[in-house]
């Protein structure tokens, strides 16, 4: 009689264990997949260029769960470029060698919540290609690599002048130690396409695991605007006539109109 | 107030524009010349792409040159013939100007090209303008002088393909007109012009037109050249922004109109003249810039998708 007992009361402190143990594991199960490294999303998901566009603003805004520092990059649709270096011709200026660059984004920024040096190990940086030196620009040439070099530091200077790669890093401020936001600044020439907000967490220089995060951003011309842009892309012919035609028309009405000297 | 302009890619002032058209329309109605070879440069420098400027402002030209040609045919000072001519050798003109004009943009060279026609042509005429209204000034103190022949004969009349010119009262080779147009259609696709400044006094002084149906008859000339080249570089490169050539005509037509009803009422030898400098200025500045070290000695080109 004892001995059963005990087997029944071992087996219900066995149960109880059991029970214990997988309350305890789900409970912490439950704790890890309600707190992500990161979640951010933007204000807006798409920049509309209408009539009176001269730039504009989207907040990228999230949280960690814990402390650590966030850097957020924007990047364009990629391109090829061609740049230009120009040289004396008989006492003239002219464009004489170039050099196209292909993956190069149209618009590149970067915002972080400290000094890049500080937070960003160079590993991670070239990786993720965080900060412009560290851009995968590809030269179609097989020239020098002081040649090279010198015009992928043209191209960035111009792109920098044109407003479109910001020399300036963004901050990214904190609430507290886990809300963040940061301000994405747009210039009025903004290039249309599809870009890239990647937001990444790192701690001591290295990026947290499943703390990595993009998020799509659409750039285009709406509006009156946008529709006299595809229009005359797609139908180009019926565009040129039409202008023809608007002209015409314009400077008829204005010689009836004025026809009394 | 801003408004973005969908194919040149900027936003501009609407009163920036509605200003330029009216300057520029004030002048070339005040002096019968110089709508485009004003108004390209000036676009070019308040920040207009070049091949956007160009493009463009043959649209605007289109307008500018019809409200033009109409007062002059009202007077029955239009040569239809000979401007069907002219428009023929225009046709080719432009249409090879066009596709000169995208081989080198592909090339990096057309900023060079247009550049280089506007110091050339700006040289010549300022020089042309300032000796024409300093000749003016000299002659009005004598009387006038012996009646001239209607024109003189010269080996470029005796071509092939001679026509009937009834308008203008001559009987010569077509051949000279049709030149003369194809080479004013070449500079309209290039450098944005009308090309009015090339055939006025080509048709004065080398086909020997009457004075009086020159004018007229280069502007309706200009309407097909001006709209050929605005389908054409429509078509090819997509670079007719309409929103700011209905911008520019719009202060264009009007300040046209002022300028011609000022043409009797401001001493018109001074302003030739002073316009004559202004246009030498212009020459020069271009020139200086050619020559001196650029700024940048690196430029980006046209981008395309990867």
């Amino acid at each position: 009689m004892r001995v059963r007992a005990i087997s029944s009361l071992s087996a219900m402190l066995m149960l109880l264990g059991a029970a214990g143990l997988g309350a305890a594991s789900s409970v912490l199960a439950a704790s890890a997949t309600r707190t992500e490294p990161l979640v951010a999303d933007l204000s807006k998901h798409g920049v509309a260029i209408t009539t009176g566009f001269v730039g504009t603003e989207v907040v990228l805004f999230g949280a960690t769960d814990g402390k650590g520092d966030v850097v957020v990059v924007v990047r364009g649709p990629g391109e090829r470029a061609v740049v230009r270096r120009k040289d004396r011709i008989a006492g003239i200026w002219v464009n004489r060698r170039q050099m196209t660059f292909t993956g190069v984004p149209a618009f590149y920024a970067v915002a972080a919540s400290g000094p890049l040096d500080d937070i960003v190990s160079p590993a991670v940086g070239a990786r993720q290609e965080i900060g412009v030196e560290h851009l995968r620009l590809v030269a179609e040439t097989g020239a020098p690599e002081a040649e090279v070099a010198a015009f992928r530091a043209a191209l960035l200077r111009n792109k920098r002048r044109q407003g479109l790669y910001p020399a300036e890093v963004g901050k990214v401020t904190f609430l507290g130690s886990r809300l963040f936001r940061t301000e994405i600044k747009f210039p009025a020439n903004v290039p249309t396409g599809e870009y890239e907000v990647s937001v990444y967490l790192l701690r001591d220089g290295q990026e947290v695991a499943g703390g990595g995060q993009k998020t799509p951003l659409e750039v285009s011309k709406v509006g009156v605007e946008g529709e006299v842009f595809d229009f005359a892309h797609r139908n180009s012919a019926l565009y040129g006539i039409i202008a023809i035609v608007v002209a015409l028309a314009a400077g008829w009405l204005a010689g009836i109109v004025f026809r009394k000297a | 107030m801003q408004i973005y302009l969908p194919i040149a890619e900027m936003s501009v002032s609407v009163f920036v524009l509605l200003g330029l058209g009216g300057a520029v329309g004030f002048l070339s109605g005040l002096f019968g010349v110089g709508g485009g070879f004003l108004m390209t440069p000036l676009l070019i420098f308040i920040g207009v792409p070049p091949p956007v400027a160009v493009a463009t402002e043959a649209n605007q030209l289109v307008a500018a040159s019809v409200s033009g040609v109409l007062a002059h045919w009202r007077r029955a000072n239009v040569d239809f013939k000979m401007g069907g001519v002219l428009l023929t050798g225009g046709f080719l003109g432009s249409s090879f100007g066009v596709w000169l004009y995208t081989e080198l943009r592909a090339i990096g060279q057309l900023d060079l090209v247009i550049t280089l026609s506007y110091v050339v042509f700006l040289g010549v005429i300022g020089s042309l303008m300032l000796a024409e209204s300093v000749r003016a000034m000299l002659r009005r103190g004598r009387p006038g002088g012996a009646a001239r022949k209607l024109h003189q004969h010269t080996w470029l009349h005796g071509l092939p393909l001679k026509m009937r010119f009834h308008k203008s009262r001559l009987y010569i080779s077509a051949v000279p007109p049709l030149a003369v147009g194809f080479f004013a259609g070449l500079l309209a696709a290039i450098m944005g012009v009308g090309g009015g400044f090339v055939m006025v006094p080509a048709m004065i002084y080398l086909l020997g037109m009457p004075t009086v149906v020159v004018v007229g008859t280069s502007l309706f000339q200009i309407i097909f050249v001006t709209a050929n080249v605005t389908f054409l570089q429509a078509v090819s490169n997509q670079t007719v922004d309409v929103i700011l050539a209905l911008l520019l005509l719009a202060g264009g037509v009007i300040g046209a109109q002022f300028g011609s009803r000022a043409t009797g009422k401001l001493p018109a030898e001074q302003l030739r003249g002073l316009l004559g400098l202004v246009v030498i200025a212009v020459c020069a500045k271009l020139v200086v810039d050619l020559v001196t070290v650029p700024e940048h000695i690196y430029s980006l080109g046209r981008v395309a998708a990867p």
